[in-house]
């Protein structure tokens, strides 16, 4: 695995939806490095009173540059989207996302709330993938231009239905299936939607590969903290997110 | 000339920083960071005579000045160890301390009969683990079952043998006693002190085991206290451990009483922290014109 501490400057941090903070930093090793569905792991503020980590999937890299996109949550992000200077970051961490257009050549992008950022990487990296992404309402839906940009067709859904389709993103993924060839399904979101994406998935015979998250420590494998339950048995039932995922083939993991 | 190396029951360390267990593997990861030889000795991840599956998520939160977790000694079981890890270990110039944790006398005594066999320098009985044979209580936390159970394991430990001991105690001198009777040839301490957190929200706790072990910056100052009363009551090398993040606090833990120190959360701070620490120890040992280790551990003016 090629990841690294590095410095990184930040170029640019806005609040592009209530709660929701998109950052740019600069860091040419750290971009170049990096492939969809990896994460960076964040010193969001003082390391004393705070000394873990935050775990963030990045959204997207052009050039030098990688953006990531993230929830005001709690203590870490509450810090961090106050930084203006430098962060300090290790990575990138994780398997990101399995890209194999050869076997995969109709991928199906869905993700749910900030599920929705680490897929903007990955579908500029595929060739024209349907794309279907879902939020809470109105105000919370973001990246639907760039996302239109590089998708074959962009379906975006909001649980209320203030905006786009009234519903699941998956109901509009499933309806789709119908009529379309799709030859692998790409997911992150909240847990229930995954766990009805990973039923879907095996209903219909689809591979499917889901990011997870998990509260982690050291990020890169060794504390077994982010664990995620497998089909397996033994000291191999628990796999580390943050080292094994967080992309997993969807019949590999209990969610 | 600074001399960083420390001789701990016999064996000698290249530098008093150890990499806690629980918190480094077994090395390997750390491994692709920086090369293993800088550190003076790494305690391995808490081995038990089967492989463990561990506790199922939430394992880990972070609270202020501190991380609470509950992992559930997850591990391959100590024959795996001994198979696949310790030849690695092995191209490394650093010590490699084994923690044994068991849940019954017999568990402790029969891997520190395998790993004796086994090329490791040192043995780490991890005693703070809940367990089943004392009642549910942990073995480390009665002075009485502390002697025994060291006392078991002891004919079978062939490496020197280091006894971990609990704060979750009245008086860790007891248990400090006690394992230095009984014949341990070192100590260290302190290992989690047990807490909890609580997410208001969903009113349920956020680690799936309820409980876990504190540790991290905010246990500091419980953990030199520790390792000074233990120093004062026993004769035998102290292993100082909890929220050392920097040189200055390794030295705080050296004028306390330690011999060496065992550095845990700060590495999910900083994967470099080890090496930060030691070298910043060298720095204060050179401005202070102190030359060895032994020159700093139980240097506290009082």
């Amino acid at each position: 695995m090629q990841y690294e501490v590095y410095a990184c400057p930040v170029c640019h941090q806005k609040e592009i939806a209530p709660g929701i903070m998109a950052c740019r930093v600069e860091q040419e090793s750290l971009a170049k490095a990096a492939k969809p569905g990896q994460f960076l792991h964040i010193q969001c503020g003082d390391a004393t009173s705070m000394p873990l980590r935050r775990p963030i999937s990045i959204c997207n890299v052009e050039g030098p540059y990688l953006d990531f996109m993230y929830e005001i949550k709690g203590r870490g992000t509450e810090a961090l989207c106050h930084r203006t200077n430098s962060l300090d970051i290790l990575g990138p961490l994780g398997n990101g996302f399995i890209i194999d257009e050869a076997a995969y050549p109709h991928a199906a992008v869905i993700g749910g709330g900030i599920g929705v950022y680490p897929l903007y990487y990955l579908s500029r990296k595929l060739t024209k993938p349907s794309v279907y992404i879902g939020f809470r309402n109105r105000q919370l839906v973001t990246l639907e231009a760039e996302f239109a940009d590089v998708a074959e067709n962009l379906v975006v859904c909001t649980d209320d239905g203030s905006y786009g389709i009234h519903g699941y993103a998956l109901d509009s993924l499933k309806e789709d299936v119908k009529t379309k060839q799709i030859d692998i399904i790409y997911a992150c979101g909240p847990k229930p939607m995954l766990r009805a994406v990973q039923a879907f998935a095996e209903a219909s015979g689809i591979p499917c590969q889901l990011s997870l998250e998990e509260r982690m420590g050291c990020g890169i494998g060794a504390c077994l903290t982010c664990s995620c339950e497998t089909h397996e048995e033994g000291s191999g039932k628990y796999k580390r997110v943050c080292r094994n995922g967080p992309v997993f083939w969807s019949q590999e993991v209990v969610l | 000339m600074i001399d960083l190396k420390v001789n701990i029951a016999g064996v000698e360390l290249e530098n008093p920083i150890i990499a806690a267990s629980g918190t480094f593997g077994f090395g390997r990861e750390y491994s692709e960071l920086f090369d293993l030889s800088e550190l003076g000795a790494i305690s391995v991840k808490g081995l038990t005579k089967a492989p463990r599956a561990g506790n199922p998520p939430t394992r880990i939160t972070e609270t202020p000045g501190g991380i609470l977790n509950s992992v559930g000694l997850q591990n391959p079981g100590v024959d795996a160890f001994i198979r696949d890890e310790i030849p690695f270990l092995r191209q490394y110039r650093c010590k490699i301390i084994a923690n044994m944790a068991g849940s019954t006398f017999e568990d402790y005594c029969e891997m520190a009969e395998k790993l004796s066999d086994a090329d490791v320098d040192m043995l780490e009985m991890n005693i703070s683990c809940p367990n089943v044979k004392a009642g549910g209580a942990a073995f480390g936390t009665n002075p009485d079952t502390v002697y025994e159970i060291t006392k078991a394991v002891r004919p079978y430990a062939k490496h020197p043998l280091i006894v971990k001991l609990s704060p979750n105690v009245s008086d860790i001198t007891e248990t400090a006693k006690a394992a230095e009777a009984a014949g341990a040839d070192a100590l260290s301490l302190i290992n989690t002190l047990t807490g909890m957190a609580i997410d208001v929200k969903t009113r349920r706790p956020i680690l799936a085991n309820v409980v876990g072990g504190l540790s991290g910056p905010c246990v500091k100052p419980v953990a030199l206290r520790m390792v000074y009363q233990v120093y004062k009551t026993v004769s035998i090398p102290i292993i100082g451990m909890g929220g050392i993040k920097n040189g200055e606090d390794a030295v705080e833990f050296l004028l306390a009483g330690a011999s060496a120190v065992s550095v845990g959360t700060a590495n999910f701070t900083d994967p470099y922290a080890c090496i930060k620490i030691r070298d910043g120890l060298a720095k204060y040992m050179s401005e202070q014109g102190a030359y060895t280790i032994n020159d700093l551990t139980g240097g506290l003016l009082v």
